[in-house]
């Protein structure tokens, strides 16, 4: 009798995500004890929760064996994983902080909602240290069932009905797209997993050229390019961000799309570098495609979290200039920059929620009128926020974009890079129009129904602290990024 | 206590906005005065660089401490003053409190806000121009921006918001490019062995005369915007306009400086085969300026647009004498842009007292002020001559030095077409002058203005003094750059020489480096 051997089960490797299911299933039970106007202790319970977890991740990184590799090779905990998952945990954190006081005022304040963050972020984490497709394509879809709820969250909202909706038929769409690639890849090289795959094609460089490759290739770029918004990908983008509750948008305008990069650069950096300059010259399209698509569109919208839509696309396309260049720079600068993007997105969008009226009101940028004088502190927060999303130093959203476009420039894309920075030029006359609104208007109201709750506070805090230190000095996160790049 | 002085004192006004931060908000005048204090204190900080000086080419008061190190980046705190750069940062630090002062009653709402952008305003400009470290150098450049623009659309006129967004987006459009170009200059330095944003290892650098070219076009366009030369000049009469006083006053006496600074300190010596080639263009776009500012200054009906167009007019002599690329040429240019900040500065504040007095700046509105007000009379007169350049006045020490450069270099004809500007600005600023303050005081409402008070006569009195001890005894000033000045020219002819003998002139990397991947454009 033929036995199969159990391939050692080393929870090490999964040990974030491990613990992070473990609190989202406990606090599912807990739930059920709680009253509906104590549901915020269930965020406090899942902040806990995420610094566990976060200990983990770092104990990981300074463990001394460096890769936990478990499962027959499909997970891979190595420092890039652990850095990108240390930017889910960073805006899960953030977001949780800013979502009591929305859910309470929506009424819609239902305790599974943590479970569902934390299952999510243990969706993107599966995603970042999958070597195998079918681990990358599992943690995909535990990530987006769950973001499919919370983009629905707000139940009694036709918008975030609609958003729930719109987000589950394009993910399921998109979803085919990239399993279908995958099962080309798999039905050309015979395996799924992305080590063995590379070594498939550097034995067989002829292979290249088979159809059945390069269309799996192609798919699995196209399913990737729907999860990080890229252009001409990202039609589902502003109507979902718009729909969905605010603090979700701020979640899922980061984490997910951390999560689809990081998997995106595993599955083409490492399988795929014989495609190298065809999926380059692809990405190089999209890059600008999606740079200018998001920008040009921003610059027209009224609605705030709409603009913030478009905006993140716009971001999606910087970070893809990072990874046209592919090399160490480059590489760092998109990890650099997605936990600058958690830092300084999710504090603007926490704003949103403080100035945010009940059903989603006071959402546009004119209700903005004169908020940085009636509100200075608060003002100065947001136009920080702002500022860095623009690339203005000294803020650490200006790093990122150098390092990103310095990578590019090492490469020896210089079109590239000048696009890029013509496009965070045109990004600024959006940015800029709310600071218009914020402080060269006289004020219309009172802004009296504003209340800064402590958890938001402390997201704010965290958030601008997040924004100026990297900003200032950010030698040390930039050597962690460097660390983390796996080439 | 050398190596911090700079420092010290670029970041003392950031202790004002952080002392401002806790103040109350409704204390105007404690509010005014502390930042006037900070500004003054900032200002006695930087008297010890013009003492302790050395007259030569080096830089001094130099501070070097590595910041960020990570992968294949170096940059550094690297900070400290040559001739060129001294008389600018002196010039920032003193029209400053007069910029403070000038806002006493002009500003009564949001005072804190406002004296927190004044500050940090001059944090940014002080960085710009001690940074020897093109990174720094940039982030200071940026930042400059930031507090610009909240001043002018918060505090400026009607059509204030447009002109801070147009003022943002110019400025900005134009230095993403410089920043393309500088981190593809670091590339090329890394290439030849050298992990350094620093200007003064950058200098030394041999690039072939094509990426020069583009490089050198990234940086011309950022400065260009910045000086502003034609055609891209039209953001500034707009921001001029709009801006409260002081801000005008900043934006004319030392912002457009960056943009000419930028081309002396960067954009010349780093690609001087470039800037050679590009001269004749840019020479002639200076010219353009030069005439154009002055026939469109002539026409107009507002004080404060007529002030902005002639500082357009300037900044092109100082252009010209720049790229006339020899002694007189470039010191008449560096020594313009002083007499500029000083006389147009000066224009602004006065524009600034009929402002707050009548709230127009219409010439029709006025006529036969000198009746009303003598002493107004009197100073108003001494800047407009010193702004056309009247021997005896500093504008024209620097506007002959220039022309007298522009003449024997290659620039000849240039200089010859230039030289007609010098008239017009006399016809503009003259007529201007005769119907503002001559004439029948008909109009009612001006019967009753009242002359300069004590406050603004103290504002005037240290820039007429200046405007006079710079006409008649420039040699201080001109001596202290000159090494500097010298360098900057030798600098352009040797690199140039170089290239021409090797053009290719290739660069061993040193053995223990690893080449960075070749730059090539895609």
């Amino acid at each position: 009798m033929e036995t199969i051997a159990i391939p050692a089960i080393n929870f090490a490797a999964i040990m974030p995500e491990t613990i992070l299911s473990l609190v989202a299933m406990v606090l599912l039970l807990v739930n059920v004890f709680v009253p509906t106007e104590k549901k915020a202790y269930l965020g406090y319970l899942s902040l806990i929760g995420i610094i566990v977890t976060f200990v983990t991740v770092v104990n990981g990184w300074n463990a001394p064996i460096e890769l936990q590799s478990a499962f027959s090779g499909s997970v891979l905990q190595d420092k890039f994983s652990l850095f990108f998952k240390g930017i889910f945990l960073v805006s899960a954190a953030l977001s949780i902080l800013i979502t009591d006081q929305y859910m309470e005022r929506e009424g819609c304040n239902q305790g599974e909602l943590y479970p569902l963050i934390l299952f999510a972020t243990a969706g993107m984490m599966l995603m970042a240290s999958g070597t195998d497709l079918m681990t990358i394509f599992l943690g995909l879809e535990v990530l987006s069932v769950a973001l499919y709820v919370l983009a629905g969250f707000n139940r009694g909202n036709a918008k975030s009905n609609e958003a729930g909706l719109k987000y589950f038929l394009l993910g399921a769409f998109s979803t085919g797209f990239l399993l279908y690639g995958m099962a080309l890849t798999y039905g050309a090289t015979g395996t799924t997993k992305i080590a063995k795959i590379a070594e498939f094609v550097s034995l067989n460089p002829t292979y290249t050229h088979n159809p059945i490759f390069v269309v799996g290739m192609l798919l699995m770029a196209v399913g990737f390019s729907f999860k990080i918004a890229a252009a001409p990908f990202h039609m589902w983008t502003p109507d979902v961000y718009e729909g969905a509750p605010t603090p979700m948008t701020a979640f899922m305008s980061v984490g997910p799309k951390a999560a689809g990069f990081a998997a995106f650069l595993r599955v083409f950096l490492i399988a795929l570098p014989a495609f190298r300059p065809e999926w380059s010259s692809l990405l190089w399209i999209l890059a600008v495609l999606t740079m200018t698509v998001g920008n040009v569109t921003a610059l027209y919208q009224q609605n705030i979290k709409r603009m913030l839509a478009y905006s993140s696309i716009a971001h999606a396309g910087y970070v893809l200039v990072g990874f046209v260049a592919g090399n160490a720079v480059g590489t760092a600068g998109i990890m650099f920059y997605m936990l600058s993007y958690a830092f300084m997105n999710i504090g603007a969008f926490a704003i949103i929620v403080l100035v945010g009226r009940k059903g989603e009101e006071n959402n546009n940028v004119s209700d903005y009128t004169g908020f940085g004088f009636k509100h200075p502190v608060l003002g100065l927060a947001m136009s920080i926020f702002l500022f860095s999303l623009a690339g203005i130093p000294p803020a650490a959203g200006f790093i990122g974009k150098f390092y990103i476009f310095s990578g590019a420039i090492q490469e020896g894309y210089i079109w590239l890079a000048i696009i890029g920075v013509l496009n965070s030029a045109v990004s600024v006359y959006y940015y800029l129009r709310i600071m218009v609104f914020m402080y060269m208007k006289d004020p219309v109201e009172e802004f009296d129904w504003l209340k800064v709750t402590p958890s938001i506070a402390v997201c704010l805090l965290l958030a601008v602290a997040g924004v100026l230190i990297p900003g200032i000095f950010p030698a040390y996160i930039l050597e962690f990024a460097q660390k983390a790049v796996f080439f | 206590m050398n190596e911090t002085i700079l420092s010290l004192m670029t970041f003392l006004p950031l202790v004002g906005v952080l002392l401002l931060f806790f103040m109350p908000k409704n204390s105007h005048d404690l509010l005014r005065g502390l930042a006037l204090g900070v500004t003054i204190l900032t200002f006695l900080v930087s008297l010890p660089l013009v003492t302790g000086f050395q007259t030569n080419a080096d830089f001094q008061f130099v501070k070097n401490v590595p910041w960020i190190s990570a992968g294949p980046f170096q940059m550094n705190y690297h900070v400290g003053i040559d001739g060129i750069s001294l008389w600018l940062v002196i010039l920032t630090t003193f029209i400053m409190p007069l910029a403070v002062l000038s806002t006493w009653t002009a500003v009564e709402e949001k005072v804190k806000e406002y004296m927190i952008c004044l500050l940090l305003l001059e944090v940014g400009m002080l960085g710009a121009f001690i940074s020897l470290d093109l990174f720094l150098f940039y982030i200071f450049w940026e930042l400059m921006l930031i507090p610009m623009y909240f001043i002018i659309g918060i505090w400026g006129g009607k059509q204030k918001i447009y002109a801070a967004i147009k003022f943002f987006i110019y400025t900005m459009a134009g230095s993403v490019l410089m920043l393309v170009a500088l981190i593809a200059l670091y590339f090329l330095g890394v290439k030849a062995g050298m992990h350094t944003f620093s200007i003064i290892n950058l200098y030394t650098l041999n690039i072939d005369p094509a990426i020069q070219t583009w490089l050198f076009l990234a940086f011309a366009l950022s400065f260009a915007i910045k000086v502003p030369l034609f055609p891209v000049h039209t953001w500034l009469p707009l921001a001029h306009t709009e801006a409260p006083t002081a801000g005008s006053v900043i934006l004319a006496a030392i912002l457009l400086k960056m943009g000419t600074y930028g081309y002396v300190r960067f954009a010349m010596p780093l690609f001087p085969d470039a800037a050679a080639r590009f001269t004749p263009l840019i020479a002639t776009l200076a010219v353009i300026g030069i005439i154009y500012a002055a026939l469109v200054a002539m026409v107009q009906e507002d004080v404060k647009k007529l002030v902005a167009y002639s500082s357009v007019a300037h900044l092109g002599f100082v252009m010209l004498g720049i790229f006339a690329l020899n002694q007189q040429g470039v010191a008449g240019g560096m020594l313009q842009m002083l007499n500029h900040g000083v006389s147009t500065g000066a224009l602004f504040l006065i524009v600034g007292f009929i402002y707050e007095r009548r709230h127009t700046r219409l010439i029709s509105d006025f006529g036969g002020l000198s009746k009303q007000m003598p002493i107004f009379a009197t100073i108003f007169m001494i800047v407009t001559l010193s702004s056309i350049g009247l021997p005896g006045t500093n504008g024209f020490v620097g506007e002959f030095l220039v022309l007298l450069g522009a003449f024997e270099s290659n620039l000849r004809w240039y200089a010859v077409v230039a030289s007609s500007g010098v008239i017009l600005s006399a016809v503009y600023m003259l007529w201007m002058f005769q119907r503002v303050m001559f004439g029948e005081l008909d109009n009612p409402k001006n019967q009753k203005l009242k002359d300069l008070n004590a406050r603004e006569i103290a504002i005037m009195v240290p820039l007429v003094a200046l405007i006079f001890i710079m006409g008649v005894y420039p040699t201080p000033f001109l001596d202290k750059m000159a090494p500097a000045i010298d360098k900057v020219i030798q600098q352009g002819k040797t690199k140039h020489v170089a290239a021409a003998t090797m053009p290719q002139a290739p660069l061993a990397p040193e053995a223990n480096e690893v080449p960075a991947p070749p730059i090539t454009i895609k």
